[in-house]
């Protein structure tokens, strides 16, 4: 059992990863007051753009500099996509759950649309992402050791310190409390003087930044090819969000909730003790449990009190 | 009136976006829609295969917009379609009845699997308040993972593990009348279901008192319940409804446009229905000139592939592009209400916009 486990355990994190990232973005524009559920597009295209780069990169220069090189670029993609939807649900006032799908058919569309064109075949293959490595000294700790620090990704560390950095920024600065206030309550939050408009930009570019470094982080780690979908994942970090009840440790742990559902499912098949288990029960488990959980926290949910509505300055 | 102009400068605008995308990777806009055009509509055989492209997009249209006419956002109509289509196509495969009454019976399959996946969710709504966005999402990767065991598990095609056991002729939709009318399409009876629908529920909106009610709760579900409607029966009615429209998609289109099922693909036409209810502007005959647009677009894009180096992905493209003017009508409006001022302070004249042509 102990071996499953340890075996498990890198893969999984692996997985949740970019789920984590993701949710984080979704964090940022949902605590601002518009309701992103445009992750999904926004993942695709930062995957799309990381994948074109290092792909572009990859007989131009050599080690890990490009594949820093294709997140950066996933992440200003990631932010200019997110434009699209904050222009349409903060200046026009547009239902920010269908601006949200727009953004999922454009990036599920154009991206395809345009690597079909480069590429021919629609997808686009990397010959390189970044390699696991066993973190020094630490991973010598017993038990500890071979369960987090051993086959880790850079990424893994880095995206662990922006999670880190969010909780302090939404938690402690001036601008995080500013932020939620405009999620809560924003024609008090602009009596008090803060710019909504700017406020919500912000957190949906911060959304699309991080959504996008999330769909980059897939293509670089575990995947290796971009084919046109990130099978879903926005969604799952949508879910992840609401699951978490908007708090960043919360998503930490739901995020790692659905990493370890969708690795044991992945794997079943070649473990004996799970492979008792029909696989169905396995792949439908972390939606069937997300569905159970929206219930249960449905009397005390923690939801921004004005997510989804469109900021009018005038009401009551 | 107004809707109408909207969405048909929300649709030029799509293909101007579209014309530029062509530009951008180097294609003639004007050779690449000649030769959209062409494939969708060129000749009989070709129309008969743009109606049936269009056939499950008017349901799921239909779905998505009698949800949101109760305020509902039904987002889960390609997990719908699934389950419908699951069912139809499990009683066509396991029972040996005859053709019209084996047809009616993998019809109201098709109701109550896409209905009772679509109940989940508005019963979830209506007791528990939970948001029927995300757990319509949920629904559609339950759907998706069922599909993706129950097919091979029990109706295992003969040659590939991925697909479902062929339907015989006479257990389909298709026809042989239609099918020689259209020389060979795959156009099906699923189109007069499609027409036949489109019909009952606009008599349904419009004409009865369930329709006012549900419309009612769209409008505002505190007024409603004070007005002593029972909303929580209302939205899991609805959505009930709206899920029997998007399972009857999975009728047409795995029985009917298709004669198997692929596992491990969520049926696109789930969320292009959105697309179809936002540009058909929620009323059911806008959802039937929506879907034909969009039946158009996809079937031509595979010619127009075929002809000139143009990725089929165009289609969708353009159906994204309009759905996002559409959702951004207010920039529309604003537009139109300026265009509309400097003209009537010019000649004092506010006669109503001129109709534009179909593009």
């Amino acid at each position: 059992m102990w071996t499953i486990i340890e075996q498990i355990f890198p893969y999984a994190i692996v997985f949740t990863i970019p789920l984590l990232i993701t949710a984080l973005g979704g964090l940022f524009s949902e605590r601002s007051g518009i309701v992103n559920i445009g992750l999904e597009g926004l993942m695709i295209s930062g995957a799309f753009a990381s994948a074109l780069t290092v792909n572009f990169l990859q007989d131009k220069m050599q080690g890990s500099t490009i594949l820093w090189i294709g997140l950066l670029v996933a992440v200003v993609v990631g932010i200019l996509f997110s434009l699209l939807h904050a222009f349409a649900s903060i200046n026009l006032s547009a239902d920010q759950v269908i601006s949200g799908t727009a953004i999922n058919m454009i990036a599920m569309a154009l991206t395809v649309f345009l690597a079909r064109n480069i590429t021919g075949s629609g997808n686009i293959r990397i010959t390189s992402g970044f390699t696991p490595f066993d973190v020094p000294v630490l991973s010598q700790i017993p038990i500890i050791g071979d369960l987090l620090f051993t086959k880790t990704y850079a990424t893994t560390w880095f995206i662990l310190v922006v999670l880190l950095l969010s909780a302090f920024i939404l938690n402690k600065t001036k601008f995080g409390l500013r932020l939620k206030s405009c999620g809560e309550f924003p024609q008090a939050a602009q009596a008090a003087g803060i710019n909504v408009v700017r406020i919500r930009y912000i957190g949906v570019m911060i959304s699309g930044a991080l959504a996008g470094l999330g769909g980059a982080i897939i293509i670089l780690t575990y995947a290796g090819e971009f084919t046109g979908s990130v099978s879903g994942l926005g969604f799952l970090a949508l879910a992840s969000l609401i699951f978490g009840q908007w708090r960043p440790l919360g998503i930490l742990g739901a995020t790692l909730f659905f990493g370890f559902a969708s690795t044991i499912a992945n794997v079943s098949q070649v473990i004996p003790e799970l492979a008792v288990i029909p696989p169905i029960i396995l792949k439908i488990f972390p939606y069937v449990v997300t569905l159970i959980a929206l219930v249960i926290f449905s009397k005390s949910s923690q939801a921004p009190k004005a997510a989804g509505e469109p900021f009018d300055p005038g009401k009551r | 009136m107004r809707n109408t102009i909207v969405s048909l400068i929300s649709i030029i605008l799509g293909l101007i976006a579209g014309g530029l995308l062509m530009l951008f990777i180097g294609a003639s806009p004007i050779e690449g829609y000649t030769y959209l055009f062409q494939g969708a509509l060129k000749n009989i055989s070709r129309i008969g295969d743009t109606l049936a492209t269009a056939t499950p997009l008017v349901f799921t249209g239909l779905a998505v917009a009698f949800a949101f006419r109760t305020g509902l956002f039904n987002i889960g109509a390609a997990g719908q379609m699934l389950i419908g289509g699951l069912c139809a196509t499990a009683v066509a495969l396991t029972f040996d009845l005859s053709r019209p009454i084996l047809i009616l019976v993998m019809i109201l399959a098709g109701i109550v699997g896409g209905g009772l996946w679509a109940f989940i969710p508005g019963y979830f709504k209506a007791r528990f308040n939970v948001h029927e966005v995300v757990s319509t999402i949920m629904m559609n990767w339950i759907a998706y993972w069922t599909v993706y065991y129950v097919v091979p598990g029990y109706f295992k095609g003969e040659f590939l593990e991925t697909e479902s056991r062929k339907l015989a002729e006479e257990s389909t939709l298709r026809t042989p009348w239609l099918t020689e009318m259209f020389q060979g399409s795959y156009i099906n009876l699923g189109l007069f279901f499609a027409v036949i629908a489109v019909i009952i529920i606009a008599f349904i909106i419009n004409k009865t008192t369930l329709g006012f009610e549900l419309k009612a709760v769209g409008f505002n579900r505190h007024a409603a319940e004070y007005a002593g409607m029972k909303v929580n029966r209302n939205i899991i009615l609805s959505m009930l409804i709206s899920g029997a429209l998007a399972g009857l998609g999975g009728v047409a289109l795995y029985t009917g446009n298709a004669s198997s099922m692929q596992i491990g693909i969520l049926p696109s036409q789930g969320y292009d229905g959105i697309a179809v209810a936002l540009l058909g502007a929620n009323s059911p005959i806008g959802v039937f000139f929506a879907a034909l647009l969009f039946g158009i677009l996809y079937s031509g894009t595979g010619f127009m592939n075929a002809m000139i180096e143009i990725p089929p992905e165009l289609a969708n493209t353009i159906i994204a592009i309009i759905i996002y003017f559409a959702a951004t009508s207010v920039m529309i409006h604003r537009l139109l209400n300026k265009f509309r001022k400097t003209r009537s302070n010019a000649n004092d004249v506010n006669g109503p916009v001129g109709k534009k042509g179909e593009a």
